[in-house]
Parts: structure tokens; sequence; C-alpha cells
């Protein structure tokens, strides 16, 4: 009978789904503490890199508040202290590339100066947008040290938009999205400094 | 009848390769094979999940009706795959962060499906284990090939970034063949993949036609 067919092909397939969740689920159950624990380590590494380790004491990674931006949109930011005291915060900004966002990581002292930046991830073009990346070039590095008034607001551009920025030959849209975005992040910064730096 | 598995081995590494003869898994092949670390590196890990998943079916062919056969083989290779992400991300990390935004492409890749079809649904465990295992490193020396002829073209290098992938004592392995002006970018840009590849596959045809083969159209037995 059809019906009597379909019932036992739906038992095999049922059992089939039954017995593999099983093994999803013991598989997750073995993983989960060392999956979470290789997550933590890889933000505090991204930390590292954007707050001098010499200028906190405790775990920014686990030391997070979240705010909302003028859009609505949630951010995560963490906080570095030294003997309890807010020494700078980091959190991630996003940009528009050539080829899709751009995620970048700010760490920012209390008075707003840039103590390093960036990119967490990217879809750019090899070999042309991705000097944008630390590993292929030194560009991302030159941002560290400045501010929002340093350079003044208009020159936060790329030279080719009269800025001060370098472009890259071939490549001007991936810059001047990551300029765009760390500009960006340092005017949420100036809106939110009191919550930033004053929260407990 | 006893199982020729000089066969099975020499259909998977050459005669039936999954890439070059057969044409299968074009998606992880293009994205993936931009240098020749990062195709060995998608190579193995699809071979792992092959092994896992043709000695799976081949365990219960038996239980497997014909009715529901795809849904169960791609029930099985989603879960080796997930299986796969988890252990990786968890006990082999710095491997994971070079390799785990492709691990779910493996679901993609048509390969693993048509060798359960074709193989291991009528073949006892060991074989289709063997089929697996070797289907598997055809396609992991098909993308390191491929890899390779890109990774020079386009970057000038050669296996660039392997001792992350295999760790620090491999650091030996990474070359510059051609300085950095002399390259052409767009090897390494998706024109490239398709270019490298049908390249390639002529140049096999071209191996096989000369030792005298028999040439066997794409796909030939590779489908039931």
């Amino acid at each position: 009978m059809t019906s009597q067919r379909t019932l036992t092909h739906a038992m095999i397939l049922g059992a089939f789904c039954c017995g593999f969740g099983m093994l999803l689920a013991f598989t997750d159950l073995l993983t989960a503490e060392a999956v979470v624990a290789r997550a933590l380590e890889d933000r505090q590494n991204s930390l590292s890199q954007v707050i001098p380790p010499t200028l906190y004491d405790n775990n920014p990674a686990t030391d997070s508040a979240v705010l909302k931006n003028e859009n609505g949109q949630e951010i995560t930011i963490y906080r570095a202290r030294k003997a309890g005291k807010i020494t700078g915060v980091a959190y991630e900004v996003r940009g528009v590339g050539y080829a899709g966002e751009i995620k970048i990581m700010l760490g920012v002292n209390p008075e707003g100066t840039l103590l390093g930046v960036r990119v967490v991830s990217h879809k750019e073009t090899p070999g042309l947008g991705d000097r944008i990346e630390e590993k292929k070039s030194g560009w991302i590095l030159g941002f560290a040290g400045l501010s929002l008034d340093n350079p003044p607001v208009g020159k936060w551009k790329v030279k080719k938009d009269g800025g001060q920025f370098d472009q890259f030959s071939g490549a001007t849209i991936t810059p001047r999205g990551v300029v765009g975005a760390i500009r960006n992040g340092l005017e949420f910064f100036a809106m939110h400094q009191k919550e930033m730096i004053e929260v407990q | 009848m006893a199982t020729n598995y000089n066969r099975i081995i020499r259909d998977g590494l050459w005669d039936n390769n999954g890439v070059f003869s057969m044409l299968l898994g074009m998606c992880p092949t293009m994205a993936m094979t931009t240098s020749a670390t990062n195709g060995f590196g998608m190579g193995l890990a699809t071979a792992l999940v092959m092994a896992a998943s043709s000695l799976l079916v081949a365990l219960f062919r038996d239980q497997i009706t014909q009715e529901v056969r795809i849904p169960v083989y791609i029930l099985i290779v989603a879960a080796m795959v997930t299986v796969v992400d988890l252990t990786m991300n968890a006990w082999m990390h710095e491997l994971y962060k070079v390799l785990g935004l492709f691990i779910p492409l493996i679901v993609s890749n048509c390969l693993p499906l048509a060798r359960l079809e074709a193989f291991a649904a009528k073949e006892s465990v060991l074989p289709s284990l063997i089929d697996g295992i070797f289907m598997g490193l055809g396609f992991t020396l098909a993308l390191t090939i491929i890899g390779a002829v890109r990774e020079i073209t386009g970057s000038g290098t050669l296996f660039a970034d392997a001792s992350l992938l295999l760790g620090p004592a491999f650091k030996v392995m990474e070359m510059r063949i051609l300085p950095e002006d002399t390259t052409v970018l767009m090897m390494i840009l998706p024109p490239g993949g398709f270019i490298a590849t049908g390249f390639l596959v002529v140049v096999k045809r071209m191996i096989d036609l000369r030792s005298g083969k028999d040439i066997q159209m794409a796909g030939a037995h590779s489908v039931g």
C-alpha cells in the first residue's frame, strides 16, 4: 500500500534525523566550552592590538557595555582600566568599501585620541583594497595618535577628496570607506564620551 | 567480485579526478584556490568530510531506501561538516581561523554527494571509505595545483602562510617565485580561477591522450 510505504520512508528519514541530531548535540556539548574560550581569546587578541596592553590591568574583553548610536544600532564597547580607572575604550565601527562592509576596531583614550585601529574583516580586492590590513601594509597604523581635531574635521578624507589620507594606487573607494568609518567612530565617541568613560 | 583497490585509488587521484575529469565541486574550487595553501587546506577538510560520509552511507546502505536517499545523504554530509567545523574551532583554532569561513562551503560541494550516490550507496564499507579518502585527496591535489598556478602568477609567491596552516616547521615551504611587479592580479580574482582551471583540465587531457588512454567525458561514470 502506498500510504504504508510513505510511512516507512518517513520513519527512516525521521530516524536518521534523530540519530544525526543527537550526534550534533553531543559534538556541541563536547566543544561548546572550548569554542567560547577560543572566541574570548580572539577578542582579547584583537583588543590588545588597538589598546596597548601597558594601559590596562583588567581584561577588556569581559568588561563590556552596550550603547546605542544615533541610528539605534547597538554598539558594544570594551573598557580598558588601570587600577579601576578607565584608560581607554574599544569598539567596532562599520564602513562601506568596494565590495561590501568593512569592520574596523577602534581603540580610543578618554580624551578622544585614537590609540590604535585595525581592520577586523573585509571583502576588498586582494592586492588592491586589502592594503588596509595591517598584515599587508602599514597604512592602518598611521591613524594612531589622531583625533577629531587632529587633523581638522574637513581633512578627515582621502587626498583625492581634499583630505590628508593617502589612497592606494588603483583603490580609492576602500580607503575612503575606512577613513569615513573612523571619522564616524570618533564622532560617536564625542557624542557619548561621558557614558563611555564614566560608566562603572 | 574482488574489489580492485588500485583502480579506486587511481580513479580518485587521477583518472576520474573530481575537479579535472568530472568538473564537480566548482564552487569551493573557484573560491578557495587564491593560494596553494588555501587550496590544500580546503581539500583536506573536504577529504575528511568525504571519508566520514562515505563510510556512514556504506554502513547504512541497506536502511537507506531509494526514495529518501537524497535527503539522507544531504543530512549526513551536513552533519559531518558541522562536526568538523565545531571540532576544528575548539581544538585546531589556528587552522580554523584560516579555513573556518570556507568549511560550510563543503555542503555546497556536489562532489561528496556524487560519490555517495555513485559509489558508497552500492559498495561495502571498506571500498567506500577508500573511495571517499582518495576522491578527497584527488580533490586536494587538484585544488593545490590550481592554487599554486594562481598564486605564482597572481601574487608571485608559493605556499605563502603555509606555516599558519601546518605549523612553524613548514616556514621553509613559503617561497617567492616572481617579483611582485611582474604578477597578474587577475589570476587571484575570480576570472583567474576559471582560466587556470580551464588550462589545467586541458593539460590533464593532453597527458591522458599522450599515454594513449581513452578519454572519458566529464562525469561519464560519476552518476550511477
